[in-house]
């Protein structure tokens, strides 16, 4: 049998980083063929040049044992190769229908949309998802995660797809929906469509994979049949080390609880969530995309300030209600997205780094710009920035350096509480390393570190402690030596809150 | 020392090159016909013409601040027009003059509310303060010219070592907002918020308060624009001056302010006044139809946008 496409010794570069060499990849009509690896380790690009989105350096693309080359993702559409990404690409204010066919909707003889057909085509494509219930009129705005993504696949299979690639489709599924999207997945199996399914999560994959391709460092490790592999040997193959060598645990001692947090609510958000953080402690937040994490971090830090609760700074309680009290009582908050949230990109490197402690900065209002000038200059030698000098824009360094100016803002405030929100999500190898150094070196200076990361290795390779969170709730705390992925990555997906983390956890 | 007057050349391009433009435009308009560059006329240029650099000055805080105002022209005509109402009606000359300050600060500061914490969008709210005020305008003064101004109520024509008032005021303010924008915390924070709310927000930086202070900052400004506005000739226009919001917009811009905020310094939005003012001039010495003047602010501020753009592009 010919696969229906068949990349071959495919190579790509951004300028001077290789993310991919040289990877072959083979599937086959009526497989799930499985996408393994870190982030980082080439999944998006090969994704992205197998739809047309990227064109290869070097090697080939072949369908139906053809070579091909795509000037564009519309010619793979048209070929029947579509990707459901991860954020989803629908337009909220049209509606299921309008969604499923756009760009290709049925047309009547004098060149109108033909709605009756496109309506009733709609309706078949999600019966055939298994969701009569989905109404073809609603707007999508309207509709929960998992709609959206049927709603997405629909879209696929109108365009007669014959490859369906699927990018992390459960990190924002609740476990119900995650089965449902799994039946489904084997129905289209049985119609003959070739599926690349991309996840993180083991027990997806052995429930649904035939065959297994893991990436690492833009290099394929192989192709095995689901059989043929276990866990632990995929985390090797996609980690390449051991985990404990990756990532270079320093241990400090636990010194005096800096952060109490008892029964803090956020109408919504979070709910009644109690732990305590100490000095040199690393404490990793696990949980799905939507588990609450960062909302809990938000809280803490007053952007969402706690409708209930306490939380307590070295003992005293204080009074949240503001980012500006929390920066005032030693709490620090390095945001998830620090295009967004962290940096103004024209400002100069400088001026970012002093911009959360603006008022610390003044004398009459008038800002110190040589202690600006001598505080920048320490934080690029001290987080080795890679920058011009303390003028250079911010929004001139690479992804990975701009990290590190976040990190040296939010370390002027002189923080107690250091909450970083995935602290290393798409920088690369070395920078990673470089913050996980750092953040061992604030520990062992007592600083409390609260971790949130999607990257279970890395939650697992760093923290003391882990919680994990579900749905807005602590669903588990689990100490390092019992912490094993299986046991994060059950207490992630579990229903119900096991009686040990129901109560405060001390 | 070195690079640190490598730094100021580098992050005043836009203002470099505004220096320039205005000293060859002086040099050829003045070598085709001289009397260009005699006194009386670099005088009109500037005193007819300050109260637009010192307006650009509040609307570059606005601009930078991620927000606009299209209404600043309705407020300097309605201000002029209080001032020259009190000072016939016998109130004192310095109450005429300070009286324009407050109430344009009253009025901003309560555009800035709406902007700041109703979250109505600033074009929006400005245009409908632009309608409140003109219609009020015209209505209150049926249109008439205010007259009889008393003598010594005439700001504008004050001289000081024989440099204009207004030109003083155009400098002086300019240099004030500049070293207010770079060296305090405020100046920081507008940057911060036009920039990215979001960072600043997160950074413990109080939205809502820097735009509200930057209006009422704005306020006050157009009403030092309109006293010299309202000062320069023994009467008082009634109506607001037509297009007169599109001009200070455009100084700022061209002034390299950029109109996604974040970005720009008030020397900027002065200088392209001062070079607004000197081509509008120009244009009848070198006996070309005034109404070129705006044709020419078209493509200046197209071409100021399409390189701010280009510049963005680059940097990310």
């Amino acid at each position: 049998m010919t696969p229906v496409i068949e990349l071959a010794g495919v190579s790509k570069a951004f300028g001077p980083v290789k993310v991919l060499t040289g990877v072959d990849f083979a599937l086959y009509p009526g497989e799930v063929h499985a996408l393994m690896g870190e982030n980082g380790a080439g999944k998006s690009t090969m994704i992205r040049i197998a739809s047309g989105d990227h064109r290869a350096d070097e090697g080939e693309i072949r369908l139906d044992g053809e070579a091909r080359r795509f000037r564009g993702p519309r010619e793979a559409q048209e070929e029947g190769i579509a990707v459901v990404h991860q954020e989803l690409l629908l337009f909220p204010s049209l509606s299921v229908a309008e969604n499923i066919f756009l760009g290709h909707q049925p047309k009547t003889r004098r060149g109108f949309v033909d709605w009756g057909r496109m309506r009733r085509e709609a309706r078949e494509l999600l019966d055939r998802l298994d969701c009569p219930q989905l109404d073809v009129d609603q707007r999508v705005a309207k509709l929960s995660v998992a709609d959206r993504q049927r709603v997405e696949i629909a879209r696929a299979l109108s365009r007669k797809a014959r490859v369906l690639i699927m990018d992390e489709p459960t990190a924002a599924l609740a476990e119900a929906d995650v089965q449902r999207l799994l039946d489904v997945i084997r129905r289209l199996r049985e119609d003959g469509v070739a599926i690349v399914y991309v996840s993180h999560r083991m027990n997806e994959i052995f429930a649904i994979a035939d065959r297994i391709t893991v990436l690492r460092d833009g290099t394929s490790t192989g192709t095995y049949p689901v059989s043929e592999v276990t866990e632990s040997s995929l985390v090797s193959m996609m980690v390449g080390r051991d985990i404990h060598q990756l990532f270079p645990k320093i241990e400090v001692e636990r010194g005096k609880t800096r952060l109490e947090v008892r029964n803090l609510s956020r109408t919504g958000l979070v709910e009644d969530i109690s732990f305590d953080l100490h000095a040199g402690e690393i404490l990793g937040i696990a949980g799905l995309v939507g588990s609450g994490r960062t909302e809990l971090a938000q809280t803490i830090f007053g952007v969402t300030p706690a409708t209930s609760g306490e939380i307590k700074v070295d003992g005293s309680p204080r009074k949240i209600a503001s980012v500006r009290d929390a920066i005032a009582n030693g709490i620090a908050y390095v945001p998830e997205d620090r295009g967004l949230h962290g940096l103004v990109r024209p400002q100069p490197l400088r001026e970012n780094v002093t911009m959360a402690i603006l008022d610390r900065m003044t004398k009459f209002s008038v800002i110190d710009t040589g202690r600006e000038q001598r505080m920048a200059k320490e934080a690029i030698d001290r987080f080795a920035i890679r920058a011009r000098d303390a003028r250079q824009r911010v929004g001139q360094l690479s992804g990975g350096n701009q990290q590190k100016v976040v990190l040296a803002k939010w370390l002027a405030t002189d923080p107690k509480v250091l909450i970083l929100d995935e602290p290393t999500r798409g920088i690369d190898i070395g920078a990673k390393t470089e913050i996980h150094r750092l953040m061992g070196e604030l520990a062992r200076k007592g600083i409390a570190i609260l971790m949130i990361s999607s990257e279970l290795p890395e939650v697992l390779g760093m923290s003391d402690r882990i919680l994990v969170m579900k749905e807005g709730r602590l669903s588990a705390v689990i100490d390092r030596k019992d912490a094993t992925p299986d046991k994060v990555g059950a207490a992630m997906m579990r229903t119900r809150p096991e009686p040990a983390a129901a109560g405060a956890v001390r | 020392m070195k690079s640190r007057s490598f730094h100021v050349v580098g992050s005043l391009g836009q203002e470099i090159l505004l220096v320039l433009v205005i000293l060859a435009l002086f040099a050829f308009v003045g070598w085709v016909n001289p009397r260009f560059v005699s006194e009386n006329n670099l005088t009109s240029i500037f005193v007819g013409n300050a109260y637009i650099a010192v307006a650009a000055i509040g609307m570059s805080l606005v601009i930078i601040s991620g927000n606009i105002d299209v209404s600043i022209g309705a407020l300097i005509g309605v201000l002029a027009v209080i001032s020259g109402l009190l000072v016939t009606n016998g109130y004192p000359i310095w109450f005429a003059w300070l009286a324009p300050l407050i109430i344009g600060s009253a009025i901003n500061t309560l555009l800035g509310c709406l902007i700041a914490y109703a979250r109505v969008p600033s074009i929006i709210a400005t245009l409908a303060m632009l309608s409140i005020l003109s219609g009020g305008l015209i209505t209150f003064t049926g249109g008439q010219w205010i007259s009889g101004l008393p003598s010594g109520y005439q700001l504008a024509q004050f001289r000081l070592l024989n440099i204009p008032s207004p030109v003083w005021f155009m400098i002086g303010m300019t240099i004030v907002a500049a070293l207010l924008m770079r060296y305090t915390a405020f100046g920081r924070s507008v940057y911060a918020v036009g920039s990215n709310p979001e960072a600043a927000r997160a950074s413990g930086i109080g939205h809502a308060s820097t735009v509200v202070k930057v209006f009422a900052i704005h306020g006050a400004i157009a009403g030092v624009a309109a006293v010299l506005f309202a000062t320069q000739l023994q009467v008082i226009q009634s109506t607001t001056p037509v297009g007169l919001e599109l001009v200070i917009i455009t100084a700022s811009v061209v002034g390299g302010v950029s109109i996604l905020g974040g970005v720009g310094t008030v020397v900027g939005s002065t200088l392209a006044a001062i070079l607004f003012a000197a081509i509008g001039s120009s244009l009848i010495f070198l006996n070309v139809s005034a109404y070129w003047l705006k044709a020419v602010q078209g493509v200046l501020i197209l071409a100021t946008v399409l390189a701010d753009m280009a510049r963005r592009r680059r940097t990310g």
